[in-house]
């Protein structure tokens, strides 16, 4: 394929789903019904609601009239199976085999839609469309910008949305270093937790004289709790491929990995698709549509160590050893892959380059705050009502996050606090719920946004077994290597045991404490470093309920089982 | 050479670009501490010992790891790095068996003397848990013991056998809390591609990993009215014994390592440098045997065990090269219980034949099954160097004023081409100066054999011996053997003889050396070894008047059916992982005993 | 598939060009051995030994990351793996209560395969499914929502 060739296609795909831009089509088709066929809803049974769907649109004889299209999460997991019916974007929730027909014989054929299948909100409000619901109005989706719009595999709907424009630009009018320089300009920042300029790193590499370079997509997404590096990977792959690309480009790379974790067999299944699709057009490989450059990308799948998140130890991993980390520098960007000159990037930032090249750095720099610059996706999980996905610009408050779009704590119980950061990060309590979000305003409160998990916890949970949880999670996760990790994890664990068990004394929480900051200070890698965050944050801001343990033998939420009050350990 | 300038604890210093702070530090006598590193061979910050605090960096530094640059400022005494490292400290010792007493590290040990440099004070966790116990031991070996209760995850033993002997046959395993280092499947080093030769006992901080204890054997025997006990010194043995007692590394102290074993009270103590000399003029026939009469060439030196047992591993089918001379302490252990039982009038029976060698892969080869040419176990028990003295310091020895006293007969008379076999290229050196003569019937112009001494890994040489150039080679670790035989398999070594020895710097650097053996004491024994050879009377084998002696009075002549019999051996085709196909059972294969 | 099969002529195919392509590759020990536990449901010791050889990496090393990775077995596996997620969603949402069950049901602890090799049961971190906490997967298949009281009757479906 060469960019004539690229150009018509698009014009072509652009056609076939115009009704869902909300654009006349010139086609035969009235709706667009779109069934979410994420992980999320499918695991609810929406396949069997997208049968029924199908039996019942031929039963009606509409098949050609209505298109039916499955795609990847729309974001609102908790409710699926989710549908949403174009061209007015009317969303349904949780929606039955059972109630195919009335959709069909209703929505289809009378343009009525069903309101009992709409998002009812916490107010009782009922929101019908998208444009309707407080859960989309603050969202602002760059790297989610095809989630659940576009069928997941389908590279003619990919470039029906604008897909390979970017790599097409860069490759007839740029040069690396003005591409470079784009990324520099919006500000992106990795997304994969450390928040380091990406077009800095870029750089690096750039300047890096070798005979050979790598680009690495990070996939590995170990932060229990977050998602979104699945939901791209597996709803939106060729937004990954593309960008690695254009990256190669950038560099001077012409091999590409991506380390996708063992647990994300879908991720694995659409990304090789997407791969082999990419190279049946001429979009990967030799000669990228027509021209010198040649890009190629090989899958490495991951085989279950949290660690492995961690680039040195992901290197280490793709090299075919045990995924441990070394010590730093020598950067990756100088010595990495095969020690050749390597970016490393998390999905994520890699879904957000090619809208950076198509519409500038200005453009993403313009929103988000003054440091943290553009969008990020965060999950939304736990005790919270609209569980999911959710892309917003960097500085909306965590109110907002938690009430406007996640609907607030369900089963009337109150928010306790937002866990950020996953087993890195720390907790936010209620007192701070106005900050805005960003990597600054975060780290000042003792935790970090790190992938954008997000676990909002009530007051029935109790912070000394939440911090014991994520404490049993990275001391479980420790590769081993260095003695403060391996060791200091597994004591801080055992006080925080012991504590919860009511077997708690005095002075545990001074040495939890000296151990803590004596970890962090000296641990090799990110995840001995970080490991005690938890602990800290939670003792930062709920030191009292660590004390009522110890000190009284209760657990304030009730949920350690304590001995009765008053016996002696 | 580019330069950086940086300041440590207030003083500035200069150094090349790539150093490391440790390195750094150092430099203006600033001592860092550390427990995972080895220069050159081991920069892992695993153990995060070394901290310093790097001004603006976020957390603290393991100097070990961390390269300078220019404008640096460190701090390695602050209170965050002494509470760090004391802390780091605290948690080794709290998955740690508290038992420095009974351990055979006590008093030897980095772990112990940093926690007391330290001045670490108290374990302050509650029954913490222990990561491996008293049953993940592996005695399996007659050489070495692993504990990994002891074990630190320094990984400089693994570091060792992967780098040095190209081995590898230990690495780490599980992750996080369970780590331990140890063979796949958890088998012991018995069952592995173990070579035995004790180099990771060596750089082992700590008593994980030790050579296997043999003393008590050896005070049963002593102590035993029955037992004829005879013991056996290596070459290597009397450059090193007086480390153990405070002396510099490489005082020549052989008159004084006879009169200590007497007061042990040893019935004989003679020399396995007599030994030496005989395999000198049993290899050198058979390498004029094979020149002349067209045998697998080239040759290479058999009388390192952990060297034997990695070809036989890992190049068996390379096995017709090596001589087929047992090792000077194996002619030894079947000479003690044929000839000098015969000539002492001792049933052999109640002989206890003991080597003193600075070996623990010598362990394993006294209790090969083939070495039993006397009609008992030639060598019955082996000890260390640090064996050794730990028997001295039982009974108390005072080393400094031992008098110095000789050898007993008829075994213990030898030459300076003996004691050069502690060293690297030694048996080279000591051979050619033989079989120079032999053959030209006219004494060698120098015998020092300069071009085959010294540390460098593979070390050749080409000697005009009448009109024959002949060639040779010398190796010493795994590691650069492994590249002489990469050759000879690939058809490209045009050597006649190779000599190879499988610890660095050869037997003075072997296993069961005094601690620390590192380069500098390498070279310092190297040194020691040296002044020995010029300071004997006699200096070339086949002048050894005992070593004549014997031939006419025992053995008859080199190569004859005796020597045959009592002072030459076959190898075993092992394989790395299993038994090799399609080679012998045995090498040579036939009839060999 | 790999269940039925005995003789894994097909499997031995596939891991035959597999080793041919990482002949001598280190590089290539993750994804042989990727493919092992896939066609053969663990690592089955001789053919450690034989990726060892073929790869020239050291058993030792070999050992070393067949027990780094959780996806490695080393020990033969239930006809059904069943994996619980405790990641952060799933466990302040129950998990914890679900694995009790699931432990009490099958006689086990996590981390281990019944007497007659009927189910494995493996605890993972998060599957990325956290919007339908607590998850479990049974052969890959997804059960949302978990409860303890659910656990008898979806191990039911499995013989
Ligand atoms: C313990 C640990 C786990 C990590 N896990 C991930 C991960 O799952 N995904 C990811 O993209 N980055 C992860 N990181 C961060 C990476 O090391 C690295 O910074 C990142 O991939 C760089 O990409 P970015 O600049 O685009 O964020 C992890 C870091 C640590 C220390
Ligand atoms: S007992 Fe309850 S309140 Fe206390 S730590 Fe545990 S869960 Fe929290
Ligand atoms: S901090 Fe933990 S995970 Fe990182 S190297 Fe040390 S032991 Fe391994
Ligand atoms: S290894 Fe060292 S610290 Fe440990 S018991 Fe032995 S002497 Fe003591
Ligand atoms: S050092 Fe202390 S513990 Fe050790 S023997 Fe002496 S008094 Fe006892
Ligand atoms: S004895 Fe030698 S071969 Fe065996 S583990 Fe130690 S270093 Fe490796
Ligand atoms: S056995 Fe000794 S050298 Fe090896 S890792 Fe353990 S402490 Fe270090
Ligand atoms: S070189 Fe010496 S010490 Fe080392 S294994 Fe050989 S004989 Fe033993
Ligand atoms: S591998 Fe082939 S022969 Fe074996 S059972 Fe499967 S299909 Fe049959
Ligand atoms: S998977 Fe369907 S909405 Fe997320
Ligand atoms: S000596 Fe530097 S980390 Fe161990
Ligand atoms: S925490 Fe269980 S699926 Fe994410």
């Amino acid at each position: 394929m060469n960019f004539a060739e690229l150009e018509l296609l698009r014009a072509t795909a652009k056609e076939a789903i115009k009704l869902r831009l909300g654009e006349e089509p010139s086609d035969n088709y009235k709706y667009h019904v779109l069934v979410c066929g994420g992980t999320g809803c499918i695991s609810i049974g929406c396949q069997n609601t997208l049968e029924a769907l199908r039996k019942a649109i031929d039963s009606h004889g509409l098949q050609d009239t209505v298109k039916v299209v499955v795609t990847g999460c729309m974001g609102t997991c908790e409710m699926g199976p989710v549908i949403t019916v174009f061209p007015e974007g009317y969303y349904y929730c949780r929606v039955q085999p059972e109630d195919a027909e009335e959709i069909v014989t209703s929505h289809l054929k009378l343009g009525k839609y069903v309101e009992r299948l709409c998002y009812h909100a916490a107010d009782g409000s009922v929101q019908p469309r998208k444009s309707d619901m407080t859960f989309f109005k603050k969202q602002k989706r760059n790297a989610l910008r095809n989630c659940g719009l576009i069928n997941q595999t389908s590279i003619e709907e990919y470039i029906a949305m604008d897909g390979y424009k970017a790599l097409a630009k860069v490759l007839q009018e740029m040069t690396p270093q003005q591409v470079v320089d784009e990324v520099k300009k919006s500000g992106l920042r990795g997304r994969g937790g450390a928040g380091f300029p990406t077009g800095v790193k870029w750089q690096f590499v750039l300047d890096q004289k070798a005979d050979q370079k790598y680009i690495v997509c990070n996939g590995d997404e170990g932060d229990p709790g977050a998602f979104m590096d699945r939901s791209v990977l597996e709803d939106d792959p060729y937004s990954v491929i593309e960008a690695m690309t254009i990256g190669g480009f950038a560099v001077g790379a012409n091999k590409g990995y991506a380390y996708i974790r063992l647990e994300y067999p879908r991720a694995i299944e659409h990304f090789t698709k997407a791969l082999n699709r990419a190279r049946e057009v001429g979009l990967l490989g030799n000669n990228i549509l027509g021209t010198d450059f040649s890009f190629d990308i090989e899958i490495r799948v991951g085989a279950g160590a949290f660690v492995c998140g961690e680039e040195t130890a992901l290197l280490a991993s793709i090299e075919g050893r045990r995924g441990e980390p070394r010590p730093r520098p020598p950067f990756p960007a100088v010595s990495g892959l095969f020690g050749k000159p390597t970016v490393i990037n998390n999905v994520e930032t890699w879904a957000n380059i090619c809208p950076i090249i198509i519409n500038g750095g200005d453009w993403y720099a313009s929103m988000g705050t003054e440091k943290s610059k553009g969008t990020k996706v965060f999950t939304l999980a736990g005790k919270i009502t609209n569980t999911g996905l959710v892309e917003v610009p960097m500085g909306i408050t965590l109110r907002e996050m938690v009430e406007d779009i996640g609907g607030g704590v369900p089963g009337g119980k109150a928010f306790k606090a937002a866990q950020t950061g996953g087993p890195s990060g720390g907790c936010i309590p209620a007192a701070y719920l106005d900050t805005p979000i960003d990597y600054e305003n975060l780290a000042a409160l003792g935790s970090i946004v790190g992938s954008g998990g997000m676990i909002i916890v009530d007051e029935g949970t109790c912070m000394v077994d939440l911090a014991k949880f994520y404490l049993g999670f990275t001391q479980d996760e420790s590769c081993g290597k260095c003695t403060p990790c391996r060791i200091g994890t597994k004591r801080m664990l055992e006080i925080l045991e012991r504590i919860t068990k009511g077997l708690g004394k005095e002075g545990d929480l001074e040495l939890l404490i000296e151990l803590a900051n004596s970890i962090k200070a000296s641990a090799l890698c990110g995840l001995g470093q970080t490991a005690p965050n938890p602990v800290l944050s939670t003792l930062r801001y709920f030191r009292d309920e660590y004390e009522a343990h110890i000190k009284d033998k209760t657990c304030p939420a009730g949920v350690c089982k304590m001995p009765r009050k008053g016996l002696k350990s | 050479m580019a330069t950086v300038t940086l300041t440590i604890d207030n003083i500035k210093v200069e150094v090349e670009q790539g150093s490391t702070i440790l390195e750094a530090a150092k430099k203006i006598g600033i001592n860092i501490p550390t427990l995972c590193y080895m220069k050159d061979i081991n920069a892992i910050g695993a153990c995060r010992i070394c901290v310093v605090e790097v001004q603006g960096a976020r957390a603290l530094q393991a100097a070990c790891v961390t390269p300078v640059a220019e404008g640096m400022v460190v701090k390695t005494n602050s209170a965050a790095v002494r509470a760090s490292r004391k802390m780091t400290l605290e948690l080794i010792q709290s998955n740690h068996p508290q038992e420095c007493n009974t351990c055979l590290r006590n008093n030897n040990c980095e772990l112990q003397s940093l926690s007391e440099a330290m001045g670490l004070k108290e374990i302050r966790f509650v029954r913490p848990a222990q990561s491996h116990s008293k049953d993940d031991i592996d005695n399996s070996s007659p050489s070495i013991v692993r504990d990994p209760r002891k074990c630190i995850l320094c990984r400089r033993c693994v570091a060792v056998c992967e780098k040095v002997q190209g081995v590898k046959c230990i690495s780490a395993v599980n992750r996080g809390f369970e780590t331990i280092v140890a063979p796949p499947f958890n088998q012991g080093l018995m069952d592995v591609n173990c070579t035995m030769c004790g180099q990771c006992s060596l750089v082992c901080p700590t008593g994980a990993i030790t050579e296997v204890d043999d003393t008590d054997k050896v005070w049963q025997a002593l102590d035993d009215p029955n037992k004829h006990v005879v013991v056996q010194t290596a070459p290597a043995v009397r450059v090193a014994i007086a480390e153990e007692f405070g002396m510099e590394p490489g005082t020549v102290s052989t008159g004084k390592l006879v009169a200590a074993l007497r007061r042990l009270g040893f019935d004989s103590v003679m020399d396995t440098d007599f030994t030496a000399d005989l395999t000198i003029i049993e290899e050198g026939n058979e390498f004029i045997k094979r020149v002349t009469e067209g045998g697998v060439l080239p040759m290479i030196t058999s009388c390192s065990p952990g060297w034997i047992k990695y070809i036989e591993m890992y190049y068996p089918d390379l096995l017709a090269h090596l001589s087929t001379c047992k090792s000077p302490q194996q002619m030894f252990g079947a000479l003690v219980k044929t000839f000098y039982a015969e000539k002492k009038g001792i049933d052999p029976a109640n002989i206890v034949s003991v080597s003193i060698m600075p070996c623990t892969a010598k362990k394993f080869e006294a209790q090969r099954d083939e070495l039993k040419d006397s009609g008992y176990q030639d060598v019955d028990v082996v000890l260390t160097t640090r064996e050794l003295a730990r028997m001295l310091r039982e009974i108390g020895i005072d080393w400094e004023n031992l008098p110095e006293e000789d050898y007993d007969a008829p075994m213990g008379l030898s030459t300076g081409a003996a004691v050069i076999f502690g060293a690297t290229g030694g048996v080279m050196e000591a051979a050619v100066r033989t079989v120079y003569e032999v053959i030209t019937k006219e004494p060698m112009p120098d015998i020092n054999l300069t071009p085959v001494r010294g540390m460098e890994g593979i070390k050749e040489a080409t000697l005009k011996v009448g009109d024959l150039d002949v060639k040779v080679a010398v190796a010493h670790t795994l590691g650069n053997a492994r590249k002489l035989l990469d050759k000879i398999r690939a058809g490209e070594a045009d050597y006649h003889f190779i000599e190879i020895m499988c610890c660095p710097g050869g037997c003075i650097g072997g296993g069961g050396q005094p601690i620390p053996t590192n380069l500098e004491v390498r070279l310092k024994r190297i040194g020691g070894i040296y002044k020995a050879d010029e300071a004997m009377p006699i200096r070339k084998s086949h002048e050894n008047p005992a070593i004549k002696a014997i031939y006419e009075e025992f053995l008859g002549e080199p190569l004859g059916e005796k020597s045959h019999k009592l002072l030459h051996t076959y190898y075993v085709p092992r394989g790395v992982y299993r038994k090799p196909e399609g080679l012998p059972d045995k090498v040579p294969s036939g009839d060999h005993h | 598939m790999g269940a039925e099969c005995k003789c894994h002529c097909e499997q031995d195919n596939k891991l035959d060009a597999l080793f041919a392509q990482y002949k001598g590759n280190p590089n290539g020990l993750i994804v042989v051995m990727a493919a092992i536990q896939e066609t053969h449901g663990y690592l089955p010791k001789d053919l450690l030994i034989k990726t060892a050889e073929e790869l020239g990496v050291p058993l030792s090393d070999v050992y070393g990351v067949a027990t780094f990775y959780a996806a490695f077995s080393l020990r033969p596996r239930g006809r059904h793996t069943v994996n619980l997620c405790l990641g952060t969603a799933c466990y302040v949402k129950g998990a914890p209560e679900v694995q009790a069950m699931l432990e009490k049901e099958m006689g086990i602890k996590a981390g281990n395969t019944t007497e007659d090799r009927r189910f494995s049961l493996d605890l993972v971190r998060c599957l990325g499914a956290c919007g339908i906490a607590p998850v479990m997967t049974v052969n890959g298949e997804v059960y949302p929502r978990m409860t303890a009281e659910k656990v008898a009757e979806v191990l039911a479906k499995y013989e």
